[in-house]
């Protein structure tokens, strides 16, 4: 199979990126050093060519009671356009089909989906959309004549600001955490899947090569999907398909906060599901541990939780700020503060924190 | 280009050996190993007077992306290990054959370290598999 190619293929590759099969899309995964990359981000700043990402935007008249019916947070939060609202999307057994950001816009609604769901995302929102009766129309476009750059780290939006067009400087430095402010195909959100302050900017393809040169001429580091994954892991994001899927609710991937139980006779899809599963009580939760005897921990590793049972972990690694081992791990919801993970065999002993590990350059757990 | 040195014997799986003047064969892993490991964060080494058995997993080292098995590639007991790996595992990055050195070993059969590749050959592996 051929991979996909992002407008910025040939520019990673002149700057020696090692580029590897992610989700069907040729990607940097590092430039040199992951730990490098990881460091620049936490300490001043660096950008991520998100472009395999895929856009879609929801509009028409029926554009939010479709939103309102097909995710399990409620769109109606969004009071003014510009807002971001972080959501799962559920299938009727409250599995998580995706997790997304929507944008609420002057007209309708922007939402930003991970590539190796979009086919499925796509194929299931229209279903969605075609099953709706007595509502008004909602268009469903993707918009793949648009690019996505994250910038990301303390410096980020200081360096960030005086590159894009002219007529969005003074609306994005304004803007507060998780808003956007847009003009034309240009669109600025201070959003982000790295625990920094930063930018993420969804433009148009023919504008991407000369926005990615001008920031690296600005001072900000390309950096690869393998510190984007040390990165999110240290900022406790999750990570679709590793840390939940279809099998598993938000209720047992720590996403219990972005469920809108209210108001009450908001039919979103997997609701019923979701409230049987409260009612019977949630017998597991997701988690973050830090290893305290030596090893790294990886994904499916199992855990040891003394009385309370057996778990695993989701996802694992280094983690440069800290120094340790760090992982996102599902273990019954009884379990005490200190589990033991298998390595190789052996039993290590692991502590049980509440992620984020680290936000904003900073320790946030005791080592 | 990954740096094969001219002088150090080559295992398929992408270990070196040099041997030593006492008889010992000193082990790492080769420049083109470490390079598709990425950064390392651990390495778990054997124990010193272990014996290994020829093509046996007997060590790991980790990268932030993966952890991959160290074999033995020759039969011999482990009579040293390199201590700075503990604190500093990066130094197989920056120095593979020198600093970034595992482990060393006293062979069974000293003559077993002659059918390992050579550097022409390990360079013509390399070609091969990429």
């Amino acid at each position: 199979m051929t991979l996909r190619r992002t407008t910025l293929h040939a520019t990673h590759e002149a700057a020696g990126a090692r580029m590897v099969d992610f989700a069907g899309w040729s990607m940097p995964v590092h430039y040199g050093s992951q730990i490098d990359e990881h460091h620049a981000v936490r300490r001043q700043a660096g950008m991520f060519d998100v472009s395999h990402m895929t856009v879609v935007d929801v509009d028409g008249p029926g554009a939010r009671d479709y939103l309102r019916h097909l995710l399990a947070n409620d769109v109606d939060k969004l009071k003014a356009p510009g807002r971001a609202l972080y959501s799962c999307m559920l299938n009727q057994e409250g599995g998580v089909l995706d997790d997304l950001i929507t944008y609420r816009r002057a007209d309708g609604y922007r939402v930003v989906v991970n590539a190796a769901t979009r086919d499925k995302d796509l194929a299931w929102m229209r279903d969605v959309a075609s099953r709706l009766t007595g509502t008004a129309p909602v268009e469903i476009r993707e918009r793949d004549d648009l690019d996505m750059i994250a910038v990301q780290g303390p410096a980020a939006r200081d360096l960030c600001l005086p590159l894009l067009p002219e007529s969005l400087r003074e609306s994005a430095r304004a803007l507060t955490p998780f808003t956007a402010t847009e003009d034309g195909d240009w669109f600025v959100a201070r959003t982000g899947y790295t625990g920094e302050d930063g930018f993420e900017v969804i433009l148009p393809v023919t504008a991407t090569p000369g926005f990615w040169q001008a920031l690296a001429a600005a001072g900000v580091r390309p950096i690869g999907l393998g510190a984007r994954d040390t990165l999110r892991l240290e900022a406790g994001m999750n990570l679709y398909g590793t840390d939940m899927d279809e099998q598993i609710s938000p209720l047992e991937s720590g996403l219990g906060w972005t469920v809108a139980w209210a108001p009450a006779d908001r039919d979103f899809i997997g609701r019923q599901a979701l409230e049987r599963q409260q009612s019977d009580g949630v017998q597991q939760c997701l988690v973050g541990l830090v290893l305290e005897g030596r090893g790294v921990l990886r994904g499916h590793m199992s855990i040891t939780a003394g009385e309370a049972g057996q778990g695993e972990t989701t996802s694992g690694s280094f983690s440069p700020t800290l120094g340790v081992s760090i992982a996102l791990a599902r273990i019954p919801a009884a379990a005490g503060e200190r589990v033991t993970v298998e390595i190789r065999g052996k039993q290590v002993p692991a502590k049980v924190v509440k992620p984020p590990f680290v936000r904003h350059g900073k320790a946030l757990v005791d080592l | 280009m990954s740096n094969v040195p001219a002088e150090l014997r080559y295992a398929a799986s992408h270990e070196w050996v040099r041997k030593e003047a006492d008889g010992t064969l000193t082990i790492g892993i080769s420049d083109h190993a470490q390079e598709l490991l990425g950064d390392l964060v651990f390495v778990e080494t054997p124990e010193v007077g272990a014996h290994l058995d020829a093509g046996g997993a007997c060590a790991v080292v980790e990268s932030v992306k993966a952890a991959s098995d160290v074999y033995a590639p020759v039969a011999g007991d482990v009579v040293a290990v390199n201590e700075q790996l503990a604190d500093s595992p990066e130094l197989v990055n920056g120095d593979a054959y020198g600093e970034g050195w595992i482990f060393r070993i006293k062979p069974t059969d000293a003559a077993a370290v002659e059918a390992l590749m050579d550097a022409d050959a390990y360079a013509a592996h390399l070609e091969a598999e990429s």
